[in-house]
């Protein structure tokens, strides 16, 4: 079936009301949740194998990051007096429920993993701690995908079984980049291996997502989201390539290539929320795939929900 | 019966009509109201607009002058609950002359002409009735919130200041509401917003307050041609049914029943409407489907992709026996 291309509008006004999240808040969030969750996840594995160089500025890595995250999030509220209303109810409905209750978990373990480092007190309640927050770290990094492929934004919608993927691996590469930019260089193995299994895992979902998704994938192409799109892919695989060439005996080379790879994540998170909010502005992303599917629907020789008046 | 899609969880919704009342814990509960705005009679009068305004003490949102017919308002919004939209089209409107195609018209060059008597032949402002008068089509139709069935506003609220009411009515709790926003982009049919000086969500009520006092909601008290209907969804739907089957047997065009049914992608609506174009003309999506339809399996991959984080990270820190 040829999909249709023209549609009608009501005076070219899109259909649905385009997210009022802020992107520095929100596309921030995404980024800083997935690099914490990352991050505590490659301390726990760092720790477990003896690799306290790298373990250690983790840790703090993502407490920082996931306080910064804290932050955004109460920011963006309309009324953040209110932030503690997110505690008010479970709701398995609500991602954002479900992840403030995530992060009510999750914080307090990173805290506490931080500060045993950071100070060199109870050694062993911080490794309780880092472990604990390891295991809620794929969680925290992975919702964020769940959060926002559950509203009616297309492109965000339609990418709904991918962006976990994409995210995880994001948020490895992140992990991974933050890892790379602070150990020693004789540590940072586990970093350099994380970087490319996150770069093919993000790469390879991103790609899988907008092969999947049909119309809704255009906005990833093309406008301020597309070169974002394109800016993250470049630096992924740059920090990627310089991981695994120079970062095990240049120093230099491992920092940089971690840079890239943070800013590979966040261009990543920024450009999936850009492309969302494209998508929501223009009736064509809504009503062409709904028409489409109205049209497969009738062919398939179900009623069409009356929106087709009989013959 | 409707076919669903493979992976939509069996719902409630879809084959026997859902209690939402009793799905929210409302035990004893009054039967569901709606309303059924029946588009055809509608004469874009805006008394409706008015009504909400005044009664709800919705703030003044700007005052455009926008081209768009005589569509000031815009769209639904955090300041408009009630919106009238107004279409203007190059067909006919329905009855003897729908049969005639006069897409080619120029409305507005016709409409300089009249009078002069150039008008008439070949082309005018065509048909023209028996009775002399011309035709062109305008469409008006007052748009409202929804109050899904299966709404996604009040599933993604974490808060719970999005909630159901007795009357099976989706209603914001404003002294609950903390601004996340959620709700905004999670209504497939773009009706709640924030309002920016306020910092929380507003949308339609259905005027609870004026429902707990037995009185119908504003905009249906204040519509004088009963183009805006309140009552029993029960009755609404039969009402509804039985009107547009005397549009369509008198041969009006493109009469159709939106958000009826109950087996559509959110449940079916506890506002709906009677059109006579396809919803999209009236900014209306075709086929909305709650999004937390495809919560389940979101959650599924989620977890698949947080295992997959974890398996693989794990496995970058494994060392190499020397
Ligand atoms: S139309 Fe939108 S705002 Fe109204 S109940 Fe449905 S989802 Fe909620
Ligand atoms: S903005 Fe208010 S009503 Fe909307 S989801 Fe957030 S808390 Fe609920």
């Amino acid at each position: 079936m040829v999909p249709p291309t023209e549609f009608a509008s009501y005076y070219g006004r899109p259909v649905l009301k385009k997210p009022v999240w802020r992107a520095l808040d929100i596309a921030g969030y995404l980024f800083l949740g997935g690099l914490a969750g990352g991050s505590s996840v490659l301390a726990a594995g760092a720790a477990a194998s003896g690799r306290h160089g790298l373990a250690r500025p983790l840790r703090v890595g993502a407490f920082t990051a996931i306080s910064l995250s804290l932050a955004a999030l109460v920011h963006d509220l309309g009324r953040p007096a209110r932030f503690l209303n997110m505690l008010r109810v479970m709701k398995p409905t609500s991602p954002m429920s479900m992840g403030s209750w995530l992060l009510t978990g999750y914080a307090p373990l990173a805290g506490a993993a931080a500060a045993s480092t950071v100070t060199g007190r109870l050694p062993r309640v911080g490794a309780a701690a880092g472990a604990a927050a390891a295991l809620l770290g794929p969680a925290v990094a992975s919702y964020t995908a769940v959060l926002i492929s559950d509203t009616a934004v297309p492109t965000w919608h339609d990418g709904h079984r991918e962006m976990p993927f994409v995210f995880c691996g994001s948020a490895a590469t992140a992990a991974a980049g933050l890892g790379l930019l602070v150990s020693p260089a004789g540590q940072n193995a586990p970093a350099r291996r994380a970087a490319a299994f996150g770069a093919v895992l993000e790469l390879g979902a991103t790609e899988l997502m907008r092969r999947r998704m049909g119309l809704s994938a255009e906005p990833l192409r093309t406008g301020r989201a597309g070169q974002l799109m394109r800016a993250s892919q470049i630096l992924t695989c740059a920090g990627t390539a310089g991981a695994l060439v120079a970062g095990r005996r240049a120093r230099g080379v491992a920092a940089a290539a971690g840079a890239a790879l943070l800013a590979g994540s966040a261009a990543l998170r920024f450009g999936v929320f850009q492309a969302g909010v494209s998508s929501a502005e223009d009736a064509k992303y809504t009503v062409l795939p709904q028409r489409e599917r109205l049209a497969a629907r009738a062919e398939a020789g179900a009623p069409t929900c009356g929106t087709k008046p009989p013959r | 019966m409707q076919e669903r899609p493979v992976d939509a969880p069996t719902p409630t919704a879809g084959r026997a009509p859902l209690d939402v009342a009793a799905a929210a814990g409302h035990r004893a509960h009054p039967p569901r109201v709606g309303f059924f705005t029946d588009t055809s009679i509608c004469i874009g009068c805006k008394a409706c607009e008015v009504a909400c305004k005044e009664w709800n003490a919705v703030p003044e949102d700007g005052l455009e002058l926008t081209g768009m017919s005589y569509d000031n308002t815009q769209g639904l919004g955090a300041d408009s609950w009630r919106h009238v939209a107004f279409v203007e089209q190059k067909k006919s409107s329905g009855g003897a002359w729908a049969t005639v195609d006069h897409r080619g018209v120029d409305v507005f060059a016709e409409a300089a002409r009249l009078g002069t008597g150039a008008a008439t032949e070949g082309g005018g402002i065509a048909p023209v009735a028996p009775d002399g008068r011309t035709e062109l089509r305008w469409l008006m139709s007052s748009d409202v919130c929804k109050h899904c069935t299966r709404a996604g506003c009040l599933d993604v609220c974490p808060t719970g200041a999005l909630f159901r009411t007795e009357f099976g009515t989706v209603v914001v709790q404003q002294d609950v509401c903390n601004g996340c926003g959620y709700c905004v982009p999670a209504c497939p049919y773009g009706v709640i917003d924030q309002r920016k000086s306020d910092g929380r969500v507003w949308k339609c009520t259905l005027c609870y307050d004026r429902l707990g006092a037995g009185l119908e909601p504003a905009c249906a008290k204040a519509c004088p041609t009963d183009s805006i209907q309140f009552g029993p969804l029960d009755e609404l739907r039969e009402r509804a049914a039985e009107r547009v089957r005397r549009l369509q047997d008198a041969g009006v065009p493109g009469a159709r029943l939106y958000g009826h049914d109950p087996a559509d992608g959110v449940g079916g609506d506890g506002a709906f409407f009677l059109l006579l174009d396809e919803p999209e003309v009236y900014g209306l999506p075709p086929d909305p489907v709650v999004t937390t339809r495809d919560l389940p399996a979101m959650w599924r991959h989620a977890a698949v992709a947080a295992v997959t984080l974890a398996a693989g990270m794990a496995a970058c820190c494994v060392r190499r026996k020397r």
